[in-house]
């Protein structure tokens, strides 16, 4: 084993079929030593499929699956060094925390199984925990335990499968930044499965989208938001208005583009001059009660959510989604609307890497 | 991969010692005896495998190649690159087993057609202890072959248990049926013919339909209709009684749930000695309407009416069970949903209730029908010269015809009937499988039965408990006196006779009981844990693995259900009576016979157990780098602990009341308490068959009790880790 793929998971050219229904086609996938990569998409999108390949707990079809530069496709999930978070925890109901935490120790035959445990629970502040029974624990509680228990094995490669969908949205913020503290603090590789956007971008080094069993686009939040590779990335990764729009002019790495008779100069990845599509975040998007000439349109709805107005306006460039944080005053059903737009929420879509 | 080098010398090993130090063949005397040790020099047939060779034994010669290549392979190959044919060997072996086995019988070969294509041979014994572990090394062969080809993750532990369990059923289940089929077409000799199956296929005896015109009816329509007739009757009894105890507001309903521990701990006479007590010719009600009325009633009782009332007694408490269950499962919500839609009571029972209940109406009925086709002790007791097909297939082994031929095509007609209903149902209910309970925390309350409704079904109901609970307090005041019906003065002579000790050389049992008391209780004991063990293992196997097959070993395991104990009886015999495997008049074959009669349930109650526990728990100790096995013991069996205690209750408790397997299976030897109860009652003793009958019953209450306390006890400790089913829930829901 070189030292330098310690940590690397590796995908090479799985396949895996349930029956007739082909769950992954065809996956190639390296995941680098150290990093937080979320497979991120919609429900039956193949990414916890993925992740419990990793595991061990589904064997591909086809192709091969490397962890720290060997082949592990045949090993049973007990003999990988890996270790996983489940989305339901799975804290054994009829041990104690610190059982728990020491059951993986004492499989592997640590002779120090209790004192790796007790530091295990100390990383997630638990401690004083240990002779609890996990129903005794507060759902947050019982996430850490679950935590701590893969943790304290020091696996090549953690895996996460959604291990925050049971709790309540503050929560989720908490322990997702202490799960991202954890993981760069101790350095190990991560594998994080998610289908809520916001967290992929809060907790990631690189986000690989997937959609029926393929890979949609693969790079860092930035690159994901900023210059998402099909209509779907743009709407999925922070929901997007999708426009038609012309590429007038391009340079070295921005493009000229026109949209609703308006110029903007945007970020391109090897655009063409022609017609195009482009991303307008909802928020991006300005209204104004003067039509001058501009694109122009008429609200179909519109809603008061404390800090923000949000409207449908049906206008010359198809059915918008618009997000208005200026709240003094709401523009009545049928009011009609200019429409202008903001360059820092225009993202051009597609495009060769 | 040290791993697989390690198990793989194991089974080598195993191989080794069954071929060269454990007797090759059956043992008369008994293996775990040990007196052949003794004798092992002097006798050949005591001699292991390889010493067989020399005695001419050459069917043995594939055997040792076979050992031999796999320990070639060992040395001479890695485990990425054998495992096919490792598989292939073990799959090899017992092929050549299998076959060498049944062709070649005690005197020489089993079919001329063989004798006539490779000359005479010498016969041979049995398959002994060495044959044994030589079957049982071939699977594993198979099972770490594919693992080693990575089949099912790799995981060597469940695939050793999925061969063995493939490997079990196959031999204790399908062998003996086959067995069963092909016993109807050999003579006394073993020679192939159609005689006795097309005498007896075309007997009038069996197939008459003269009741229909005024005569009697052949013994095959007259169980099909005593069946339907008892499945119709106790399902409905069985419907009222859910109903009174869930919708109504009846006195004494919630003390209605304990009648359906009786029919677990019934020994199969009692109902119809207590009803022969109560309605025979000289039963005291019988006396009482002959002196008031001056009728003649003569001997009514005797015949189908009385085995009909029996078993009506017997099974309305187990479809009472099942019916509970169903009527507790349609959701409140669903009623009042009805409610608000302008429909009265009346109609949202007719309307929503009643289809909701179908299945588990069709699953009482089924389960009705194949009791009685199995039932054996009520027709043993009430039958009288018109048997039924369970009680005909005994005397057709046992009876002075005895006619292993006529008893074989019977037991098929029997089994036919079983599977046929067994089929049909699960043919209807493929198409209407209403799962209404949800999950979700469903609030609302059942709506009260309709008055018009409420006032019959509850004077039935408390009519038949008065009933059922007159026929069980007979059983244990019969036992009390002298002679039941002539001379009623009370006495502890039965229960002297049964179960007298005494002093005066030393401590002894000198009771006519007690042997066969300490039989049944040392074979039950025995029994009860491997049931449990096969039984949790296959849930496991079934819920958690993902095998091929695995769709047709679950279908296999559920149609054993259907089986009637006779047809098994009867079916071990014909199998384990002649090499290759030979097992009659041992306590094994009791034990065998117990366990997969048993299993079912162990099954089902495992099933229903560990659905309940998220596959997340299995995953996470895997990935914790625990193996399939660390993750049974510490994880899976831990939390299914009730349901293991239950099945242990449950198939200790059975085998002390089965009677129609058994009655085929018992010998001087190992002698079982059911089986003596019936020779009692063939001889008239029913004093001493009902105090025996009592103690069994009084030893089943305490067994059960007991467990009880104990999971009690356990919920006190941990009282945030109590299961939502309480095992009293599971051991009734076993029961079912």
């Amino acid at each position: 084993m070189t030292h330098s793929k310690f940590g690397q998971v590796r995908f090479e050219n799985v396949g895996k079929n349930y029956g007739d229904f082909t769950a992954i086609p065809d996956l190639n996938l390296t995941i680098e030593p150290g990093q937080l990569v979320t497979l991120l998409g919609p429900s039956g999108c193949g990414k916890t499929t993925t992740l419990r390949m990793i595991a061990g707990l589904e064997t591909p079809t086809s192709g091969r699956i490397m962890i720290g530069g060997d082949d592990v496709t045949r090993l049973p999930p007990n003999e990988r060094d890996v270790s996983m978070v489940f989305q339901s925890y799975a804290l054994f109901p009829h041990m104690s925390v610190l059982e728990n935490v020491k059951y993986g120790l004492e499989s592997s035959g640590f002779k120090d199984a209790e004192d790796l445990a007790l530091k295990g629970l100390d990383l997630v502040g638990l401690r004083e925990k240990a002779p609890r029974l996990p129903s005794e624990l507060s759902g947050g509680q019982q996430q850490r335990v679950a935590v701590a228990r893969a943790l304290v094995l020091e696996p090549q490669v953690l895996l996460l499968d959604e291990p925050l969908s049971n709790l309540d949205a503050r929560l989720r913020r908490l322990v997702r930044t202490e799960i991202r503290e954890i993981q760069q603090r101790l350095d190990f590789t991560a594998v994080y499965v998610t289908h809520d956007q916001e967290e992929a971008l809060a907790v990631s080094d690189r986000i690989v989208v997937m959609r029926d069993g393929l890979v949609e686009q693969d790079g860092t939040p930035y690159e994901l938001y900023e210059s998402p590779a099909s209509e779907f990335i743009a709407d999925f990764i922070g929901e997007a208005n999708i426009l038609d729009c012309d590429i007038s002019s391009v340079n070295a790495d921005t493009a000229n583009v026109l949209v609703g008779g308006k110029g903007f100069d945007l970020r391109s990845r090897n655009h063409s001059i022609g017609k195009g599509k482009l991303a307008a975040r909802a928020n991006s998007i300005k209204l104004s009660r003067d039509v001058n000439g501009g694109p122009a349109g008429k609200i179909k709805s519109a809603a008061y959510l404390g800090d923000h107005f949000q409207y449908e306006v049906m206008s010359d460039l198809g059915l918008l989604f618009v997000i208005d944080n200026h709240t003094d005053e709401l523009l009545e059903n049928g009011t009609s609307v200019g429409i202008d737009f903001d360059a820092r929420g225009l993202a051009l879509i597609g495009g060769k890497k | 991969m040290k791993n697989e080098n390690r198990r793989l010398d194991l089974a080598l090993i195993c191989g080794v010692l069954g071929l060269f130090i454990l007797p090759w063949f059956h043992i008369r005397s008994g293996f775990f005896g040990g007196e052949w040790v003794l004798d092992l020099l002097s006798k050949e047939r005591y001699w292991p495998g390889f010493f067989q060779l020399f005695l001419g034994k050459l069917q043995l010669l594939p055997v040792f190649a076979l050992v031999g290549a796999a320990g070639y392979l060992r040395l001479k190959s890695e485990p990425g690159h054998r495992g096919k044919l490792i598989a292939i060997i073990g799959a090899l072996g017992l092929f050549w087993m299998v076959l060498e086995g049944l062709s070649i019988g005690l005197r020489g070969w089993n079919w001329s057609l063989l004798e006539a294509t490779f000359g005479r041979v010498d016969g041979q014994p049995a398959f002994g202890a060495g044959a044994v572990l030589l079957a049982l090394t071939f699977t594993t062969f198979i099972s770490f072959g594919l693992a080693e080809k990575g089949a099912l993750k790799g995981d060597a532990i469940v695939l050793t248990a999925v061969s063995l369990l493939i490997l079990l059923v196959a031999t204790f289940v399908f062998y003996p049926i086959l067995s069963m089929f092909a016993g109807a077409f050999q003579d006394f000799r073993g020679n192939f013919t159609t005689e006795g199956v097309m005498r007896n296929i075309t007997d009038p005896q069996i197939w008459k339909l003269n009741c229909l015109v005024g005569g009697s009816c052949g013994i095959a329509w007259r169980t099909m209709f005593l069946a339907i007739a008892t499945a119709a009757g106790s399902t409905l009894l069985g419907l009222a009684f859910a109903l009174i105890v869930t919708r109504t507001q009846m006195p004494f309903r919630k003390s209605l749930r304990t009648l359906s521990i009786l029919p677990i701990i019934t020994p199969p006479f009692v109902i119809g000695l207590s009803l022969t007590l109560m309605l025979g010719r000289t039963g005291f009600v019988t006396e009482a309407i002959e002196a008031a009325t001056g009728l003649e009633l003569g001997r009514w009782i005797y015949g189908l009416p009385g085995i009909w009332i029996a078993q009506m007694l017997s099974f309305t408490p187990i479809s009472f069970l099942v019916l509970v269950g169903v009527v507790e499962g349609i959701s409140p919500s669903l009623e009042e949903a009805s409610q608000t839609m302008r429909s009265g009571r009346w109609r949202t029972f007719r309307k929503v209730s009643l289809p909701l209940m179908a299945p588990g109406l069709a699953n009482a009925f089924l389960i009705g029908f194949i009791e009685s086709m199995a039932d054996f002790g009520n027709p043993m007791v009430l039958g009288g010269n018109g048997g039924v097909l369970s009680t005909e297939i005994f005397f057709a082994v046992v009876g002075a015809q005895s006619d292993p031929s006529r008893a074989a095509v019977l037991a098929i007609i029997l089994l036919g009937f079983t599977l046929s209903a067994f089929f049909a149902q699960r043919m209807w209910l493929g198409k209407r499988n209403f799962a209404t309970v949800t999950g979700k925390g469903d609030g609302g309350r059942y709506a009260k039965l309709p008055r018009r409704i409420a006032i019959p079904v509850g004077t039935i109901v408390a009519l038949w408990s008065l009933f059922t609970i007159a026929v069980y307090g007979l059983i244990l005041f019969g036992g009390f006196v002298k002679v039941w019906g002539l001379d009623h003065s009370v006495t502890l002579a039965h229960y002297i006779t049964a179960f007298s000790i005494s002093f005066e050389n030393g401590f002894a049992f000198t009771g006519v009981a007690w042997n066969s008391f300490w039989t049944t209780m040392w074979i039950a004991l025995a029994a009860a844990p491997l049931t449990a063990a096969v039984g949790i293992l296959s849930a496991w196997l079934i819920v958690r693995q993902d095998f091929p097959g695995k769709s047709a070993f679950e279908f296999g395991l559920m149609m054993s259900f259907a089986i009637p104990g006779t047809v098994i009886g009867i079916s071990y015999i014909l199998a384990f009576n002649l090499p290759p495997l030979q097992m009659t008049g041992t306590a094994l074959i009791l034990i065998f016979c117990f366990v997969f009669r048993n299993m079912p349930v162990g099954v089902r109650g495992g099933v229903a157990a560990m659905s309940q526990l998220d596959k997340n728990l299995d995953e996470a100790s895997l990935t914790l780098g625990a193996n399939s096995a660390r993750t049974l013991k510490k994880v899976i069996l831990p939390l299914l602990r009730p349901a293991i205690q239950a099945a242990l209750v449950y198939s200790f408790v059975r085998a002390i009341t089965s009677i129609s397997a058994v009655i085929f299976l018992v010998s001087a030897k190992y002698n079982m308490a059911t089986a003596y109860v019936v020779g009692l009652v063939e001889n008239g003793e029913y004093g001493v068959a009902i105090a025996y009958s009592s103690v069994l019953i009084f030893v089943m209450i305490t067994v059960i009790l007991g467990f009880q306390l104990l999971v009690g006890e356990r919920k006190l400790r941990r009282p945030e880790n109590t299961q939502k089913s309480p095992a009293q829930g599971k051991l009734k829901e076993a029961a079912a």
